[in-house]
């Protein structure tokens, strides 16, 4: 089984719209949603849920006012500034270490497990999907990362598909290092700017880091085609194989706002056209 | 005052309204990008950098001399990151989150802390304007201390602009808690909207105020400016989609300095923040 992993390192340069792409144009294939954070595939997939399972990870501290003597040394150890002088926990601050709950002579600190978000699996117009909500403000999102990830690999081969594409988190932190690991190859999905050069630079160096096959696109390309040109020299500099320019085309703005793909919204826009030819070129390098 | 720039959704432009604001308001203003694993603030204000600093966080080292395998580290740690192993301990530093209470529980007093690099925090000037950032080391997870350390500049009196990352969870959460205000910048397309509601959650969690600033306000529907009128949150700015504009962004240049006329109605975003929150 294969999974192909798009991310960006910057955020907004377009990896959902081009995943919704491919999901139109690739067979048998499970589609997983790993932006955990902020997940925006299923506004055009619109899965149906067949199963919905509480995401459950890390605990927080409570103190029970009726046993607490107030003695201040949970105060002392804290070092997340958690808990405040009348002796209640922050949840926020609580970064779950269970070190008040270790020490307190009283045991007057309860340490519950949190639920922190919810995962589904779906069925869609394009095959199976598994995605995932983690609560707003939550912690873990490289946790459920790693959980969604396994349950689309696994809704795979209940289903004899041989494939999975995994839109990934912007950034370079915790979930997208999630987002990572024993995946086939990643798609580094940016655009001709400096900040896109710089943020695609960074997300390289970490795909590197971890030893993951690396192609790029340059999306919105004749915005700065000169921008473009750096970014796919820096590309083959460090063989990151380069899979082609895609347009900047209103289109695909117009299909997100119907909640299609591009390719169901205008399949001869010059934007569609581009996605296609770089899953042709993507389908046939790795023997999809 | 503190005001955050968020947005839930990625490139919807934070990095455009944080540093166009930040120079549009001349002196005693500093911008600190709490964007660690991709900041950008720093390829349109170009600062010079005066000072690099490298941050560390605390992480165990056990002396095996002292060490009588008791396995109580192993017991307190909830992240798996000190372990016995036959007859060795191993630490695990990059899963370890700095709490302390190996080192607090273990009763032969065999641990100490040493640092893991979490990345560097550079800061400088251009003109008037403080200018901080930190930058996450590539291959390290955690982004929430070092953002924390990067706020720590803030200053009291001044007006500080943080340029948060994209997202609702703890990274976002830290560049926001304790702000005076948090100006959401979206875009308005199903996604930027569906974004933006997470991040109206979370600013009403933490209990801040908030006001809407919409990039290319031409681009999408109707649908996010219903949405603000409903939930009651002002819109403070529209920033029409122009190519001069995403151009300009393109090449790392501020909306102010290729059409200076900008820079009035940046400063009247901020008056209309003060009169808010100030």
């Amino acid at each position: 089984m294969k999974e192909i992993v798009i991310i960006s390192g910057k955020g907004g340069t377009g990896k959902t719209s081009i995943i919704a792409a491919f999901a139109s144009l690739a067979k048998n294939k499970v589609l997983c949603d790993a932006d955990v954070d902020a997940a925006d595939l299923h506004l055009i997939m619109y899965p149906d849920v067949k199963e919905r399972h509480d995401f459950e990870s890390g605990h927080t501290a409570i103190i029970d006012q009726g046993k607490c003597t107030q003695c201040g040394l949970c105060r002392e150890l804290c070092r997340w500034n958690a808990i405040s002088e009348d002796f209640v926990v922050d949840p926020i601050e609580c970064e779950g270490c269970g070190v008040c709950y270790y020490f307190c002579p009283e045991e007057a600190i309860d340490f519950p497990l949190n639920t922190c978000g919810e995962w589904y699996l779906s069925e869609t117009r394009f095959g199976p999907m598994a995605h995932a909500r983690l609560g707003i403000a939550q912690e873990n999102s490289g946790k459920l990362v790693s959980l969604i990830r396994q349950e689309g690999k696994k809704l795979a081969e209940e289903k004899k598909l041989d494939l999975v594409l995994t839109d990934g988190p912007p950034g370079i932190g915790c979930p997208v290092i999630a987002s990572l690991g024993g995946a086939t190859a990643v798609l580094i999905v940016t655009e001709p700017t400096v900040s896109g050069r710089h943020d695609m630079e960074r997300v390289a160096e970490l795909a590197a880091f971890f030893k993951i096959p690396s192609m790029v696109c340059v999306n919105k390309f004749d915005l700065n085609p000169s921008e473009g040109e750096a970014i796919e020299a820096f590309a083959k500099e460090r063989n990151i194989t380069v899979m082609g320019r895609v347009p900047f085309d209103p289109a695909f703005t117009k299909a997100m706002v119907q909640g299609k793909t591009i390719v169901e919204f205008d399949g001869r826009s010059k934007g569609c056209e581009a996605v296609k030819n770089i899953w042709e070129d993507l389908a046939q390098g790795l023997e999809i | 005052m503190i005001i955050s720039i968020a947005s839930g959704k990625g490139g919807t432009g934070k990095t455009t309204v944080a540093t166009n604001l930040a120079v549009s308001l001349g002196s005693d203003v500093q911008i600190l990008d709490c964007d660690v694993e991709e900041p950008n603030s720093h390829l349109f204000i170009q600062p010079t950098i005066e000072d690099v600093k490298t941050i560390t966080t605390p992480v165990p080292e056990v002396d095996m001399k002292k060490c009588n395998l008791c396995g109580k580290c192993g017991e307190i740690c909830q992240f798996k990151a000190i372990v016995v192993i036959g007859e060795t301990v191993l630490p695990f530093h990059e899963l370890c989150h700095s709490c302390g209470g190996c080192m607090e529980v273990c009763p032969e007093k065999a641990i100490t802390e040493t640092g893991r690099e979490l990345g560097i925090i550079e800061r400088g000037h251009r003109n008037g304007l403080e200018f901080v950032h930190g930058k996450l080391r590539v291959g390290e997870a955690m982004s929430p201390p070092l953002i924390r350390k990067v706020r720590e500049y803030a200053r009291p009196g001044t007006l500080t602009i943080i340029d948060a990352p994209p997202g609702t969870s703890c990274p976002v959460i830290a560049s926001m808690k304790g702000a005076d205000f948090v100006l959401l910048v979206t875009e308005p397309t199903p996604f930027g909207l569906h974004d933006l509601k997470l991040a109206v959650g979370a600013v009403r969690i933490l209990g801040i105020l908030c006001g809407l600033v919409i990039n290319r306000s031409d681009m999408g529907d109707d649908q996010v400016k219903k949405y603000a009128e409903e939930e009651d949150i002002p819109v403070l700015m529209e920033i029409p989609f122009d190519r001069r504009i995403a151009e300009a962004y393109s090449r790392g240049e501020m909306i102010v300095e290729v059409m200076p006329e900008w820079k009035e109605r940046f400063s009247e975003l901020y008056h209309r923040i003060e009169k808010i929150a100030g």
